[in-house]
């Protein structure tokens, strides 16, 4: 990764992305506030669809040029802010403080399992794009 | 819940845009020095970023204040889904051991991580 080549407009794309991920992350939280020593959904949720999107247009953009700013936008940018790893743990934190041991390994597991998961299904829907749509 | 306010929006996207550009230029500095497949960049950075939300946690910081610092700003800093994708690409390129290490240091060391934040915030 060549930090010094095309830094000033990677960083641009990375902070504009950045700044739609968090808008849509807060946003969710904002509006479906988890209860505590319940699923954190909104969390769950934003992770599992970033590791999507993340799986789809990491397939798709791994040939681009070096100086392309696809993947610093929706990459790093809108997938790396619209997913967390801060507030998985401060869930976790939070459920295992509150005596709910079993939910804290459950939720924590299937979100790494699952994002496997996500992510993978990402990736194969666009290798298995027909021809005709590429 | 916390209504959050039109500006508090504005500062929910500027710096939720900060901490990823943070995030890309540790990420990218720490790579081109450390020059081996294990992704160390985006594991410190989740940590120092679990680390600090447990901190701004035990501070007991609430309100849209809370709002913006803990989910916009160290929310955006760390991130989900490029450890998923880390750990797929090492799996892939045949360093499964690494790829198991990348997820349990992650989520063990991140926990230690919330503690330690957790407990320094609620003595400050």
């Amino acid at each position: 990764m060549g930090l010094t080549r095309h830094l000033g407009r990677k960083l641009l794309a990375v902070y504009l992305g950045g700044a739609v991920g968090a808008v849509l992350r807060v946003g969710l939280a904002e509006a479906f506030p988890p209860e505590p020593g319940a699923w954190p959904w909104p969390t769950f949720v934003v992770n599992m669809a970033g590791a999507l999107l993340l799986g789809y247009f990491w397939a798709l953009f791994r040939d681009h040029p070096e100086e392309s700013v696809a993947h610093p936008f929706l990459g790093t940018g809108v997938c790396g802010a619209l997913t967390t790893f801060a507030t998985l743990q401060l869930e976790l934190f939070d459920l295992v403080d509150g005596g709910h041991l079993a939910l804290a390994g459950t939720y924590c597991a299937i979100s790494v399992v699952a994002g496997y998961f996500f992510l993978r299904v990402g990736i194969n829907i666009e290798e298995e794009r027909p021809r005709w749509l590429r | 819940m916390v209504a959050v306010s039109p500006l508090g929006w504005i500062a929910v996207g500027l710096l939720g845009g900060a901490a990823a550009g943070a995030r890309y230029v540790v990420d990218a500095e720490v790579t081109l020095r450390w020059r081996r497949a294990f992704p160390l960049g985006i594991l410190l950075v989740n940590l120092t970023g679990t680390a600090l939300l447990g901190l701004v946690a035990g501070l007991a910081l609430d309100g849209e204040a809370r709002t913006i610092v803990a989910g916009a700003g160290v929310g955006s800093f760390t991130t989900f889904s490029t450890w998923i994708l880390d750990s797929h690409r090492l799996g892939s390129d045949g360093e499964a051991r690494l790829a198991a290490l990348n997820i349990g240091l992650s989520v063990a060391v991140g926990f230690a991580a919330v503690v330690l934040g957790h407990w320094l915030g609620t003595r400050l």
